[in-house]
């Protein structure tokens, strides 16, 4: 009965083709409040932590080292089995136990993912900060130095313990970005990208993001701290059909570009091949193959296709 | 003194004529600062508009050949134009 259960939490084809086409999901509001507190409690916040100190710029650092220091979130090595990380009863473990956190973690990266790194970003208020440097909002940058890999991918959960307002400096990121092969803060000269989003969420709110996504930190112009816990997981097996057991076959029965009935919507295919607002009319059609042949990859369909984009340049005679 | 404003954008493609997909700004003044994410709307919607609006094109990227074995490896955003304004 219990195994019955979580199976019902794997992803669906379609949220797994979201991921693919857009490189995230978000959970909103998906760990309850009393976790919430449980973690803010666990890294020694306090609502009135920032009022009682005085706003000498060297405090913050302080602060940030006394967190680090003093706070539950263990020191775990790199490499450690994800379920081995967290003792029972931590907050984290709560977070990553989540049924539907779980699944959707088993979906993407398999049953036995390891954990390569976690890190609590804390930003603090911006009028806390004396140099005008340290006032502007953090580079759009991806977390990986040049990663050749094409198929195999890790996840990063973003854990949102408090809610996130607009004036807080949410999480700016670049939908569909994952698939561009850039080495980190080299994309910092692109300062906004139409149809870029910036976390605005309630409290216990998760994303997952590809490791790979186009992102950066906002500047918090609100008077409280905000928090962001980040894991990042790794698969150790193919990330090929980890979230069902069904045969996927092709069928064919391709619906041609531009001219025919409209794509069924919501259908695979159709995620697939939505465009960002920022795709360039050319490199754009090359993100939407990238999708299709991930796509391929992670259902063991190697016929998949979605408007001929990859069996037009596959149709070579010689 | 004069002071150098200066407007970067990225384009759809390599005409001037494209729209805008991503932008960045920077000024002379110092009070003035342009940071990542700080305006969710392009400054304009086409290329060109920046030139009808006096900003003045210095720099363009160039048309590279796709190399052999990585012809769908996609990257950096392609269509990069600096424009400046001198005030």
């Amino acid at each position: 009965m219990k195994k019955r259960k979580e199976k019902n939490f794997l992803l669906t084809d379609n949220q797994m083709a979201e991921f693919v086409s857009k490189g995230y999901l978000i959970f909103e509001n998906i760990i309850d409040n009393k976790t919430n507190k449980k973690f803010l409690s666990e890294i020694g916040h306090t609502s009135t932590s920032l009022n009682k100190k005085n706003t000498d710029q060297t405090w913050l650092e302080e602060h940030y080292n006394e967190i680090m220091k003093s706070s539950k979130i263990p020191l775990v090595k790199a490499g450690t089995p994800l379920k081995k990380a967290y003792k029972k009863n931590s907050a984290l473990n709560d977070v990553i136990s989540n049924p539907v956190l779980s699944g959707a973690i088993k979906s993407l990266v398999g049953d036995r993912p390891k954990l390569d790194h976690h890190f609590l970003h804390i930003t603090f208020p911006s009028k806390y900060y004396h140099d005008a440097n340290q006032k502007i909002s953090q580079g759009n940058h991806n977390d990986c130095v040049i990663d050749p890999r094409e198929k195999t991918f890790d996840i990063q959960l973003f854990y949102f313990p408090t809610a996130v307002e607009k004036n807080m400096g949410g999480t700016r990121y670049i939908p569909g970005s994952h698939f561009r092969m850039v080495n980190e803060f080299a994309i910092a000269r692109y300062h906004n990208i139409r149809g870029q989003k910036h976390v605005v969420c309630p409290p216990g709110t998760v994303i997952i993001f590809h490791h790979n996504i186009w992102h950066g930190a906002g500047i918090n112009n609100s008077k409280k701290i905000r928090y962001g816990f980040k894991i990042r997981i790794m698969p150790t097996q193919k990330q090929v059909k980890l979230w069902t057991n069904k045969t996927y076959k092709n069928n064919h029965d391709e619906e041609a570009l531009y001219w025919n009935r409209g794509i069924e919507k919501n259908s695979i295919k159709e995620i697939l091949q939505k465009t960002e607002p920022w795709f360039e009319a050319d490199s754009g059609r090359l993100d939407i193959l990238n999708r299709i042949r991930l796509w391929r990859h992670i259902t063991n369909d190697k016929n998949f296709d979605a408007a001929y984009w990859l069996t037009r340049i596959e149709n070579d005679y010689n | 003194m004069k002071k150098q404003d200066i407007l970067i954008l990225y384009l759809s493609n390599s005409s001037l004529e494209s729209n805008v997909i991503g932008w960045a700004r920077h000024y002379g003044d110092k009070k003035k600062i342009g940071m990542p994410g700080d305006n969710d709307s392009p400054p304009y919607e086409r290329g060109i508009e920046a030139i009808h609006d006096g900003w003045r094109l210095f720099q363009s990227s160039q048309l590279e050949q796709h190399p052999k074995g990585d012809e769908y490896r996609t990257g950096y955003l392609k269509y990069e134009f600096f424009f400046e304004k001198i005030k």
